[in-house]
């Protein structure tokens, strides 16, 4: 059978069983919509966060992104995992113990102002949306590469879909499609990997392989061959990065505090019954990850071997099809700037001949590897999976905001409960039109509004929520300033140096990296402004009368575990 | 004082002891020896790995998913100690 008939019943059959799931998981009251009832299994609930987190970023870009980068790459593997950490030792459980539905909810009535929440609204707005644009380029990528319709149909396809299980389901349809979603894009990223590891180590397991010697008879180690092959052709040697020890930190910091602080992955820990299940389940949650982001640095490292193997200094003529079917869809582009018909893939930009987009790597590495076609056909399914499973999360982030934290908490406190829940099916079709529309017409700063999101949340949320728990007297214009003094230098810096705003706009970034503050990137930088929203946060309090005796109680209750699931009756 | 108050202070205390701990551990494994020891673990080789490479890439990820089971553990325990814990 053909690579795309097979794409064409893989990603049938999984389609099929989401929509299934939908309609039998369809939601009758709001806090089944917005908490799928508040009691999902830890385990349930870890596998629909996994699927919730690792994005088509993830599942297509980040294999390829470390293939490219080496070592720097580590700051994505620690970043997106290390912030679990933070979010189960520090977030997750005392939110869940205060038992509402939304981070604006909790903002809101820690603080005990309007204020605080329409701050809180407007970030996971903002946060939410650039991510689900992403998503649905994602799946119209993998739409059109595997099944040969065009973008906008592509789109289009996945729009309807995850508008039919979001709006009907809610967060109840909404989490256990994402176990089946989990389950589809794990199987879909493992197999390949499996199968590459044997071929190349003789070892099946990706994480051993990639420390282990090559199959060829050379007993060499893989990756003191691949440190020689990207030495000989002037990059650094894989093992070691380029970026300074500084920024590394930073960005790492950044992206760690930002997993922690955004609003679809904490509210994955409302649905769960006890304080106790949430701890639980992010340990679940992280271990579930695990399993994709040790292997994802192992794949970069094959498929980089297996990728200047095939091509250095080979005739171009001899290229497999693989190759000539990427260069169609122009993530892959050769030029024979010395006419000699050969390839040269070089770090020296003048003579370097070959273009490769990072997502090639987990995309076609089945192909390269000569993996069956029902791996190629699997590796569609997953990469969809991995795309409607984030959307979806997202989706409902935006319309429960809306919803509830507009809607019923600031413009119309006496909606009834079928009102409400009306509001919010309406609120996550708009979003899924508008986040349709981006996925068509992409902005072309996608790319660097995802880094603002992390930078965002880490600069604005974390810190508020950190403070709110662990320090009972904190105020709200301790908060409030906090907040916004964070959000504002950070987007202040992004900017200045992502944008080049007051510089001489986009073509004057690259110029600007000297004089980065601390030597720290726009990407690196949400741990500054971070720093920065606690440090005049604890100022601002010093001048601020107390929280008010009701709100301290409160902080105090939710330290205690017991009695969670009183506190969830609205 | 109340002597609900006091329970609930002290396990607070106990809470705070165990964050401590364990944050410094996921702070040790990734920013320590995956960032800033990096160069010289890199020395030392388990197996075809240089040692900070691996606990940038591997190790501290692993430590991660350890490290939160410890917490439910723990946990768990101190609920029950403080009568906290319900079925």
């Amino acid at each position: 059978m053909s690579v795309q008939l097979w794409t064409y019943i893989i990603v049938g059959i999984t389609f099929a069983l989401y929509i299934g799931i939908a309609i039998w998981s369809r939601a009758g009251s709001t806090k089944e919509f917005y908490v799928a009832g508040g009691n999902v299994s830890p385990l349930a609930n870890g596998m629909a966060t996994a699927a919730d987190w690792m994005s088509a970023a993830s599942f297509i870009s980040m294999a390829g992104i470390i293939a490219f980068a080496g070592y720097d790459g580590s700051v994505y593997l620690m970043g997106w995992t290390g912030g679990y950490v933070l979010l189960a030792l520090l977030l997750a459980p005392y939110l869940r113990k205060f038992g509402k539905f939304t981070v604006p909810d909790f903002i809101g009535e820690r603080y005990y102002s309007k204020t605080a929440r329409i701050v809180a609204v407007i970030c996971a707005l903002i946060v939410s949306f650039t991510y689900v644009a992403g998503q649905m380029r994602g799946v119209g990528v993998v739409f059109s590469r595997f099944l040969q319709v065009d973008i906008t149909t592509g789109v289009i396809i996945g729009m309807v879909i995850v508008l039919f299980y979001a709006v009907l389901g809610g967060m109840k349809g909404i989490t256990y499609t994402q176990v089946a979603q989990y389950c589809v894009l794990i199987f879909a990223f493992m197999v390949p990997a499996i199968f590459i590891s044997i071929q190349m180590t003789g070892n099946p397991i990706p994480q051993l392989g990639m420390g282990a010697t090559l199959n060829d008879g050379s007993g060499m180690f893989l990756l003191d061959k691949l440190n020689g092959l990207s030495t000989e052709l002037g990059f650094a040697e894989y093992t070691d990065g380029s970026k300074s020890v500084t920024d590394v930190f930073a960005i790492t910091l950044a992206l760690m505090v930002g997993t922690a602080g955004l609003p679809h992955v904490i509210v994955r820990f409302f649905t769960v019954k006890r304080v106790r299940d949430a701890r639980k389940s992010a340990g679940w949650a992280l271990l579930l990850i695990a399993i994709l982001y040790t292997t994802a640095p192992a794949v970069a490292v094959f498929a980089k071997t297996n990728l200047i193997n095939t091509v250095s200094n080979k005739d171009y003529s001899s290229m497999p099809l693989w190759f000539k079917n990427w260069e169609d869809t122009g993530l892959l582009i050769f030029d024979d700037k010395n006419r000699d018909g050969k390839i040269q893939y070089v770090a020296n930009k003048m003579d370097n001949e070959l273009t490769i987009d990072n997502d090639i790597m987990v995309l076609a590495n089945p192909e390269i590897a000569n993996l069956p076609a029902w791996v190629i056909a699997l590796v569609a399914a997953g990469g969809l999976a991995a795309a409607l499973s984030t959307a979806a999360g997202l989706l409902l982030v935006i319309s429960s905001s809306v919803s509830h934290d507009l809607i019923k908490s600031i413009f119309k406190p006496n909606i009834s409960e079928a009102g409400e829940l009306w509001a919010a099916r309406i609120s996550a079709t708009v979003a899924v039109i508008i986040a349709g529309y981006f996925g068509i017409n992409p902005p072309g700063f996608v790319a660097a509004v995802v880094a603002l999101a992390f930078g965002l949340a880490a600069a604005s949320f974390f810190p508020a929520i950190v403070l709110g728990i662990f320090y009972k007297k904190m105020s709200k214009e301790g908060a409030i300033a906090g907040m916004i003094v964070g959000i504002t230098l950070m987007l202040f810096y992004m900017l200045k140096f992502k944008f080049g705003l007051f510089d001489g706009g986009k073509d004057a970034v690259a110029g600007l990296s000297k004089d980065w503050w601390f030597g720290i990137s726009p990407e690196g930088f949400g741990s500054i402004a971070m720093i920065v929203n606690f440090m005049v946060a604890l100022l601002v309090n010093m001048f601020a009368p107390d929280p008010p005796e009701q709100v301290q109680e409160i902080v105090e209750d939710i330290r205690i575990p017991s009695g969670a699931g009183k506190a969830i009756v609205h | 004082m109340s002597e609900k108050q006091a329970k609930a202070k002290a396990y607070w205390k106990e809470n705070l002891r165990y964050l401590l701990l364990l944050l410094s551990i996921w702070f040790l494994v990734s920013y320590g020896a995956g960032i800033l020891f990096k160069d010289a673990l890199d020395s030392i080789k388990l197996g075809g790995f240089k040692l900070g490479f691996w606990f940038a890439q591997q190790g501290s990820i692993y430590v991660f998913v350890i490290l939160i089971f410890i917490y439910v553990r723990l946990m768990n325990k101190l609920d029950k100690k403080y009568g906290y814990n319900e079925e």
